[in-house]
């Protein structure tokens, strides 16, 4: 199977280097038989990437201990569900993993494509079967997983060795978000290639208009969306299994992933300048760009050592292919965009500075400085030796002092933007839409200073939250109102209605909402508590309003790892509420172990218990116990925003024909917005 | 034109206000890195500066007092004695021989008070190059030679 494995890679790589070669010839001829054939050995470089991930996948599953990668990462006592986790435990499977996502991406569009679009797709094509050689270079060359356990026998002939058991998986990947987590993100990563390969298509092949934009719309949003959530699992994964109480500690990995979200992010909003203005077309033509390099540069990060992470793989040698490759698609880039600059050119400039151009121009500045701001937190001891010739590295405050108001300005444009007529708001229209939420979101804040929030951000952001939720329950309500009067409905079929009508723009509205969990959700960090104490059984400690009781303490042998575990009752006001088991997990095959953490969550608050191990003073198990304000509303936050990114790309619903003359019009300017310029004229695309 | 003005004034407002805190956050975490040969030819400025070293944990060095935990971090060669006086637990993965960061101040006695605490052990998530076994990873196509 090993054979299988490394065969089918080699001939999913000459069959790329068939795809590459051919697709250029057959751009350069225009040969239709060529371009098919082209196309067809794309998708043959996609199934034999397969078939290597499934004899690799199989590998595991069969507990095959004469494979270095599966000796590595496995052990027989490892659950199936594990296993099959463990083939991206390390470097090679985790590159292998990349290909087999990126060719599921790539055979998709070769299919959903095929026979259309002729003066586009082969461009596409051999750009996307660019980035999957490279990839299968490394797979082939650089770091297979295929490779079998040999020494040199005193003959100089090389044998091979079965090992009897292999080395287990990692404890702080047992954990079943370590089997989704690197999924989604890595198909967050890989996804940003379609756009990619699109924009340069569209350039290279000077391909007319804005129907690259619109093709790969709804292909941005799912990379998009597979991004955030990868983001926040591993958020989730760090806060549930690290043990350290917190979720977000700008480690080079976590920036990783961050900065082509953000990017991305940047991209989302700026294409709808492009499709409604014919504005941006060299901002987006770059930001698509950028995102991508920002997938490669991030796996660069983490994979190579040049920056310390406690989550930094080891180092290895695969960086300088990284940077090889990031350099060429840099020049490939730049020079596609300086020979067909012109085409590029914009049809309009900007207006005015209160209007949704500069809104977006604003959103997407932010969102770059950033993303501008992480990466060079990210390297600052790369760059600062550079400069200066001594290694400095920044901390949490930088990227938090930066990125605190960036965020909290996000926000607010989150709430104003999407409400800004195209090219000019008049102040009219600007107090109908605003004023009401304004004053209600000022009210907020002051009432929460009355309570006594003192954090001046955490103000803010309070006032900003019930700012932007009241903009979009506005927008809403508006739109619901006059469906559900024409139609005789009510006003929740006049939401559903309305949603289905302009799926995009009310898909990122509940987005937007998600967002504004998610904030809110983060500002509980300013009243984060924890305490730590030597409990022995009988001890009790207070922590908030919480009360925990140490009940008891037991050790168990489990077949995979032995468990250390303390019973703690937790009750408040003299109520009993929860039982916790805060655990140490040993496990004797890689000799480490692993932190499971107990907690109690409620919408107001974590109650969050570790045990820490034992005291080596008193001999005494230590509990160190957090309370977290509002955690739950990040990980509820990130399910509307799922939510909403899926409403996104749901094809919308057209309305019946004869009601169509009726309804556009007062669509386009509801009964409740007299404003001089219809607000949301524009809007009703895709 | 004007909008132009207007606009150019605005990207300038939010980008020197950004640098400011950029600058500022700077400032307020800026940490050197050092090596531990390093630590001890530091002059009497660096000893306010916040310093992160890396090394190996040495065998048989850590020492669990009252307050705090003691231990000897060793890179090439050179030894450091450290005081962990943070206030997280210690990870799991502090053990004898494991990767070790730190991050605190260098005392003029020469000790190293560290607050912070970073460890992985050598095989945390990959193998260095070359492989850990005795056994070399051959590549499959050599299996018959």
């Amino acid at each position: 199977m090993d054979l299988f494995g490394s065969f089918a890679l080699l001939l999913a790589f000459l069959c790329g280097l068939y795809a590459f070669g051919g697709g250029i010839a057959a751009i350069v001829t225009r040969r239709p038989l060529l371009i098919k054939s082209a196309r067809h050995a794309g998708m043959a470089v996609c199934v034999l990437i397969w078939l290597g991930f499934g004899s690799l996948a199989y590998l595991f599953q069969t507990d095959n201990f004469s494979m270095a990668y599966v000796v590595e990462h496995s052990n027989r006592t490892l659950p199936a569900f594990f296993k099959f986790a463990a083939i991206w435990a390390g470097q090679q499977g985790s590159l292998l993993f990349w290909s087999f996502l990126l060719s599921i991406y790539v055979f998709s569009v070769l299919v959903t494509y095929r026979g259309k679009h002729p003066e586009l797709m082969p461009y596409v094509g051999v750009v996307m079967v660019g980035v999957q050689l490279f990839f299968l270079t490394l797979n082939n060359f650089i770091a297979s997983p295929f490779q079998i356990l040999g020494s040199a026998a005193p003959s100089g002939a090389l044998q091979w060795i079965l090992r009897a058991d292999g080395n287990g998986l990692n404890p702080l990947l047992q954990y079943p978000e370590m089997v989704i987590h690197p999924p989604i993100l890595y198909s967050g990563y890989t996804g940003f290639t379609i756009p990619f390969a699109f924009a340069l298509a569209a350039l290279l092949g000077r391909y007319p208009g804005e129907k690259w934009i619109h093709l790969t719309r709804r292909w941005t949003m799912i990379a998009w969306g597979f991004q955030g959530v990868g983001i926040l699992l591993g958020a989730h994964w760090a806060y549930a299994v690290l043990g350290w109480g917190g979720y977000w500690m700008w480690d080079p990995v976590e920036n990783a992933s961050l900065m082509p979200w953000l990017t991305g992010t940047a991209f989302l909003h700026s294409v709808m300048m492009q499709e409604k203005r014919g504005m941006m077309r060299v901002w987006n033509v770059w930001l698509v760009f950028t995102t991508f390099l920002l997938t490669i540069f991030g796996t660069f990060l983490t994979r190579s050592g040049v920056v310390n992470s406690v989550h930094a793989f080891a180092q290895s040698s695969i960086g300088p292919w990284f940077l090889s490759f990031i350099g060429l698609v840099l020049l490939v880039c730049f020079v596609s965009f300086w020979r067909n600059r012109d085409y590029l050119r914009s049809d309009n400039t900007l207006d005015s500075l209160v209007s949704r151009e500069s809104s977006f121009l604003f959103n997407n500045l932010i969102l770059l400085v950033a993303c501008v701001a992480v990466i060079s937190g990210t390297l600052f001891p790369v760059l600062s030796e550079w400069v200066r010739g001594t290694k400095i590295s920044v901390g949490v405050p930088f990227f938090n002092t930066i990125n605190l108001p960036i965020g909290l300005f996000l926000l607010f444009l989150t709430g104003v933007g999407p409400l800004l007529a195209w090219r000019k708001t008049s102040l009219a229209s600007l107090r109908k839409n605003f004023g009401g939420p304004l004053l209600i979101g000022m009210v907020a804040g002051v009432v929460g200073m009355a309570l006594g929030l003192r954090n001046f951000y955490v103000v803010v952001c309070l006032a900003l939250s019930v700012f932007v939720t009241l903009t979009i329950l506005l927008e809403f309500y508006r739109g619901a109102r006059v469906i559900a009067s024409r139609g005789n409905s009510n006003l929740l079929s006049g939401v559903a209605q309305l949603t289905m009508r302009n799926t995009r723009r009310y898909g990122g509205y509940v987005v937007h909402f998600g967002i504004v969990l998610i904030f809110i959700g983060i500002s509980g960090t300013a009243f984060n508590q924890d305490k730590q104490a030597d409990m022995p059984p009988g001890a009790q400690m207070q922590i908030g309003s919480y009360r925990l009781t140490h009940q008891t303490f037991d050790s168990t042998e489990l077949p995979n790892y032995t468990s250390e575990r303390a019973t703690i009752a937790v009750d408040r006001g003299g109520k009993q509420i929860i039982m916790l088991y805060p655990e140490k997990r040993f496990y004797p095959s890689n000799q480490e172990s692993g932190t499971m953490v107990a907690i109690y969550s409620t919408l107001k608050e974590d109650l969050y218990v570790v045990y820490a191990g034992h005291s080596p003073e008193t001999q005494q198990p230590v509990i160190h116990a957090y309370l977290n304000p509002l955690v739950k509303w990040i990980w509820l936050g990130g399910a509307i925003v799922v939510l909403g990114t899926l409403l996104a790309l749901v094809p919308n619903r057209q309305p019946m024909l004869a009601l169509r003359a009726v309804q556009e019009p007062s669509r386009a300017a509801p009964a409740l917005s007299p404003a001089p310029a219809p607000v949301q004229h524009y809007d009703g695309h895709d | 034109m004007k909008a132009k003005t207007k606009f150019g004034i605005g990207i300038g407002i939010i980008l020197v206000s950004l640098s400011a805190l950029a600058w500022m956050g700077a400032r307020q975490s800026q940490t050197y890195y050092h090596t531990v040969a390093e630590i001890s030819t530091l002059n009497a400025a660096a000893l306010h500066q916040r310093i992160r070293v890396g090394g190996d944990v040495a065998a048989g060095s850590i020492q669990h007092l009252p307050g705090r935990v003691d231990f000897i971090l060793k890179e090439e060669g050179k030894t450091l004695p450290v005081s962990y006086v943070g206030s997280d637990p210690l990870p799991d993965t502090f053990k004898d021989g494991a990767q070790c960061l730190i991050e605190g101040h260098a005392m003029p006695d020469g000790r190293f008070v560290a607050e912070q605490l970073q460890a992985k052990c050598a095989s945390k998530y990959e193998a260095a190059p070359g492989g850990t076994e005795s056994s070399q990873p051959a590549s499959s196509s050599d299996r018959k030679s």
